[in-house]
């Protein structure tokens, strides 16, 4: 949300425009990459030395935590794309279920959320049974799911779909409504039809809510995603390799997968960001 | 013909038109000028179809106009607005052609004709926002000409540009209308613009319930130029003749806001 309303640098041509000062800008983005990374290493180290200094049993050095991740999922044969059997086993059905969960919410959501955001009645209406259905927290829902579906993918799915749709439902219809009003007459006048209508101004006007939500729906889907795989009759997935480890008080394992999910949190925000910065472009002013 | 009888809009229960009767000829080019908010926006979105006429009726041809009429085409103040920003400039010109079924190889050789028109030949791929705002301005004109429109509305469409850029439009603007031959409605509450753009200026009283308090036709020589038909003495005459029009309150009830305001 907070860098999309940013208007490029290059939407204002020619203002102070010296080549200089967009060579002083790069140095010192650059100079913030270098000290982000420098402040993660030495959390790393401090880290390490610390868990090699205490010897717990409870926290290993992060050395040992990856070389461990490395050895359960990453080791596997080339042709296997270095995935272990393990991995196959529990990590691609995790992802499997997060995609098409969170692929179905973020379908349903932006459909539904462009018919809420165009109609002013509609979106009076179901704006409060939207702000509750956002205001209850997602896991609390997987009970219900449990008793509807059984244990299993259906019930995880159910769990991810029904948490991730709303964010995107109603950003995309926050994102709709406030569509400039002036571009509905200039369709009105140019008379484009109900389907120009929706790819040519309410979708491109909606984009920069859309991946607000789309963004907050990710997490939610990688949070429910575990969630639902930790409860008892879950036969594979991420979540069910933690619960295991943790019944067979195997720790390393345990801060593996913490390792993976944070890892895998992280490259599927970048994709997403990615995805939108593509999308969506630079110097958008004017849109709002 | 575009024809209005007795015309009136209201704002809740305050008249923002009224009684307003008035003809434009084919191939006029009509200047309407008052004061902010003496409804002129609203006259243009009536006659666009964008909001129904309360009372009275737009006709054009003898055809009551109920919604967007054929052959229509508008130019808004507030160009960084009215155009999309996610399209290209040439995409942008190209949107009116889509109701015409045109293949997207000959939509796209018609918006370069008419971008090379509004000298713009150069800047088709870019986007809106990369252009200033004269330039996205004359995007919009490419993109109310490229369908040879028959009525072209305009609200006070060179409004926010300096001097210079509007200058350059008002003669583009001129030089389309002799070749097309289109009918202009253009909405300004500058009276020298009027004046010099217009075959007939009309002022509309302050508001509320704004009415026609001067028609006057426009006696200069078809071909004018910036700086010699400002300096002709017909030009001036009528220049002042509209200007005492407008800042004198035509309500002597003394309900009008400030001259100019």
């Amino acid at each position: 949300m907070s860098r999309v309303a940013v208007p490029g640098v290059s939407g204002v041509p020619d203002v102070s425009g010296a080549a200089g000062g967009r060579r002083a800008a790069a140095s010192a983005a650059a100079r913030g990459a270098l000290l982000r990374w420098a402040v993660l290493a030495v959390a790393v180290l401090v880290w390490e030395a610390a868990a090699r200094a205490h010897g717990s049993v409870y926290f290993p050095p992060p050395g040992r935590i990856v070389r461990h991740a490395y050895d359960l999922w990453f080791s596997g044969p080339v042709a296997h794309a270095f995935l272990t059997a393990d991995a196959v086993d529990n990590i691609l059905p995790s992802l499997g279920r997060m995609a098409a969960g969170f692929a179905l919410a973020a379908v349903a959501g932006i459909a539904l959320g462009v018919a809420v955001g165009r109609s002013r009645r509609a979106y009076a209406l179901c704006n409060p049974v939207l702000q509750f259905a956002r205001a209850v927290p997602p896991p609390a829902l997987v009970p219900v799911f449990v008793v509807i579906f059984d244990f299993g993918t259906p019930m995880q799915l159910a769990s991810i779909v029904f948490s991730a749709v709303w964010p995107v439902l109603i950003n995309t219809a926050e994102g709709t409504r406030n569509t400039e009003p002036l571009r509905l007459d200039v369709a009105a006048v140019l008379r484009l039809n109900a389907a120009e209508r929706l790819w040519l101004l309410f979708l491109p006007s909606a984009l920069p809510r859309i991946f607000a939500g789309l963004r907050l729906s990710l997490s939610l889907s990688l949070i429910l995603m575990v969630f639902s795989e930790l409860l008892p009759g879950t036969a594979d997935g991420i979540g069910y390799t933690l619960t295991d480890a943790q019944s067979r008080s195997d720790l390393l394992t345990v801060w593996a997968v913490l390792l993976l999910l944070g890892a895998l949190g992280y490259l599927l925000n970048t994709g997403l960001l990615t995805v939108e910065r593509r999308l969506i472009g630079r110097g958008r002013e004017g849109t709002r | 013909m575009l024809e209005l009888r007795k015309l009136s809009q209201w704002y809740g229960d305050h008249a923002v038109l009224s009684d307003l009767t008035l003809k434009v000829p084919d191939g006029e080019l009509l200047c309407v000028v008052g004061p902010s908010g003496c409804g002129k926006s609203t006259l243009l979105r009536t006659i666009a179809g964008l909001l129904p006429a309360a009372e009275g009726e737009v006709t054009i041809d003898g055809t009551p106009v109920t919604g967007v009429p054929d052959g229509l085409a508008v130019v808004f103040q507030d160009y960084g607005r009215s155009l999309f920003p996610w399209l290209s400039v040439r995409e942008n010109v190209a949107l009116p052609l889509r109701r015409r079924g045109l293949p997207r190889a000959e939509r796209r050789a018609e918006a370069e004709r008419i971008l090379d028109r509004v000298g713009l030949s150069g800047a088709a791929r870019r986007h809106p926002w990369q252009l200033s705002g004269g330039m996205q301005q004359r995007v919009a004109i490419a993109r109310a000409l490229v369908c040879r429109p028959s009525l072209l509305l305009m609200d006070e469409p060179f409004g926010s540009l300096d001097a210079q850029t509007r200058e350059d439009l008002e003669d583009l603007l001129l030089q389309v209308h002799r070749n097309d031959d289109t009918t202009i409605v253009f909405v300004t509450h500058d009276i020298d613009e009027s004046v010099y753009l217009g075959d007939r200026v009309i002022a509309l009283s302050p508001g509320p319930g704004s009415r026609v308090v001067l028609d006057l036709p426009v006696r200069l020589p078809g071909e004018r130029d910036q700086i010699g038909t400002r300096g002709l003495p017909e030009f001036v005459e009528l220049r002042a003749e509209v200007g005492r029009t407008v800042r004198t309150p035509a309500d002597p009830s003394g309900l009008s806001g400030p001259p100019g305001a």
